[in-house]
């Protein structure tokens, strides 16, 4: 389209990022403030973080957050690359439609609906709930986002490369590993990385699916945010939001510098052909 | 087969924790409650052979659901959340709009990093975003505070726990899924096509219904259902922005389960949402499929 700057559409995405970014900004400006009024500024202090670091059951629940989504994350993006990898390259096979139902219906199922029948599952089997029955629930639905993520890598790059190994006598795994793997690296790192914050995010499924012991940090703040807004949550929420901004940033960073190593060996390619 | 090797992890990971999970679902919520704890009237009992299955089937009765619809409340509910879902979804498009056209017409050079500042917020945890408004809306919050200051209202505005609070948090937390697939329907229009429009004639706000408008609409069908979906069934903004005031399914599902703990109640909630729901999501797996399909 256009590549020119009209007045609408700068004024238009001004606004727009005005809205998006203007709560969070209050959010964190609140949490430095002296006074514990949420509208009487009281001037700088950062004695709510220092606060933090002796709420015990605040740390705990972080710890165990942490936990889960590692597991499940890491759980998620193998699953979700393999149902990436069937989703894209392996054609019609029986039961195909109804595959392809169970990766796209969790993107949008409302969370109550995921929440509950997972419970109902767990207590019908009998597993103690927990810290696994989270980790199986935040697995379950993160792997259908890793498999969005990671399908759309596979659809957008050239399968004759991975056509040209397996002429060449590869074997499929070993074409997926040295071929089709590397190729697909940042999008199963940024998939990995999709699962890790849906997991850090979620309260109304693991709500429902955990047990004693495992009270994981949005369980914790939903339940101190229901009796009011307080400086310390901000200063909790803060936390969060600048870990994740800084690890998008760092992904985004590693993923420009290998489109540009590849930008880089393709024209030496090119230029070694040419 | 060799391929069943990678079609079968994850297909039976679904198949039990996704599929199964509303086939359990399903049976509790024809089920009674029998000590408002598990095991539930009837039980399947398995060794008593046939007559244990028959047993089974014939204790249970759609009672739960012949609750659901006798009571108004839960009507009500349905239709609120469904009401509150599709106005919410339409002010998501009226904001998101022409944020995507603008992204979409910005160099580009701008456009990657304009793409990564509307997911950038999506990653930031959704609780933490409705938490913000809060501190925003009530009362005594900041805008009631700017405005006040600024003279624009002489009394407080009682944003806080009504239904419009309930549409800012949705508007607000859905945006990102909205803009999106809009930028990348109104990403692909050749400007040619407009530039040919404006040559024959036509004036910019003509071309725009005429041409942009329909080429943008798989993008407004995407956006659209991307929100509605998740939206209806929503319980963290009602619960948090929209008060007692504010009469969403969600809500009556989680309290049905946590604060009432009658499980089959909760349950046939749950069967009657899915089945709300079933068309739209239908809608968005065709579509999923047909870009499959279309990447090919």
């Amino acid at each position: 389209m256009n590549t020119r700057f009209s007045w609408f559409n700068i004024t238009s995405i001004v606004l727009g990022f005005a809205f998006l970014y203007v709560p969070i900004l209050l959010l964190i400006i609140y949490s430095f403030n002296e006074s514990k009024l949420v509208t009487v500024w009281g001037g700088w202090s950062t004695k709510w973080y220092a606060g933090l670091l002796d709420n015990q059951a605040l740390i705990d629940a972080a710890w165990v957050t942490l936990r889960v989504g590692l597991v499940s994350a890491t759980i998620a993006t193998i699953l979700g690359t393999l149902a990436a990898i069937v989703l894209a390259r392996m054609g019609r096979f029986r039961g195909r439609t109804l595959f392809s139902g169970l990766v796209f219906a969790p993107l949008v199922m409302p969370e109550v609906i995921t929440g509950l029948s997972l419970l109902l599952l767990f207590v019908a089997l009998n597993f103690d709930r927990g810290f696994w029955t989270v980790i199986i629930a935040h697995a379950t639905f993160s792997m259908c986002f890793a498999a969005v993520v990671v399908q759309s890598r596979l659809l957008d790059f050239d399968k004759s490369v991975e056509e040209a190994a397996m002429d060449l006598g590869a074997t499929p795994v070993k074409t997926f590993f040295q071929v089709t793997l590397p190729i697909i690296a940042p999008a199963v790192i940024s998939a990995w990385l999709l699962s890790f914050t849906l997991s850090l995010d979620d309260l109304v499924i693991a709500s429902f699916t955990t047990g004693p012991g495992a009270t994981t940090l949005p369980i914790k703040i939903y339940s101190q945010v229901r009796l009011g807004v307080t400086p310390e949550i901000n200063a909790v929420s803060t936390i969060m939001i600048a870990l994740v901004a800084i690890g998008v940033l760092l992904a985004s960073i590693a993923s420009k510098r290998q489109a540009i190593r590849q930008e880089k060996e393709t024209r030496a390619v090119d230029a070694g052909a040419g | 087969m060799r391929r069943w090797y990678v079609i079968a992890p994850p297909y039976l990971w679904l198949l039990i924790f996704f599929l199964v999970p509303f086939v359990i679902v399903f049976k509790i919520s024809l089920s009674d409650i029998a000590t408002a704890i598990p095991p539930y009237i009837p039980t399947l009992n398995l060794s008593a052979g046939w007559e244990g299955i028959k047993d089974f089937f014939s204790q249970l009765d759609f009672e739960n659901y012949a609750f659901i619809f006798s009571d108004p409340l839960y009507i009500g509910a349905y239709w609120s959340s469904l009401k509150i879902a599709a106005i919410a979804t339409f002010l998501t498009l009226l904001v998101g709009y022409p944020i995507a056209y603008g992204m979409a017409r910005a160099p580009k050079e701008w456009q990657p990093t304009l793409m990564m500042l509307v997911i950038l917020p999506f990653w930031t945890s959704f609780l933490i975003r409705v938490y913000a408004w809060i501190g925003i809306l009530k009362k005594e919050g900041l805008l009631n505070l700017f405005l006040m200051n600024t003279g624009l209202v002489s009394e407080p505005l009682n944003i806080m726990n009504t239904t419009t609070a309930v549409y800012i948090g949705i508007v607000y937390s859905y945006l990102p899924f909205m803009i999106l697939p809009l930028y990348t329907s109104l990403e692909k229009i050749k400007p040619s096509l407009i530039e040919a429009a404006e040559d024959l004639g036509s004036p910019p706000w003509k071309a725009f219904w005429q041409v942009t408008f329909p080429l943008s609409v798989p993008g407004i069908v995407a956006g659209c259902l991307l929100v509605f979906i998740p939206a209806v069934g929503e319980f963290v903004i009602p619960d948090l922005l929209g008060g007692s005031e504010t009469l969403m399914i969600g809500k009556t599902l989680w309290s049905e389960f946590f604060n009432n703990r009658d499980w089959p109640v909760a349950s046939a909630v749950a069967v009657i949402l899915l089945i709300v729901l079933v068309v739209p999501i239908m809608m968005f797996q065709k579509m999923q499929e047909k870009q499959r399909e279309a990447g090919l």
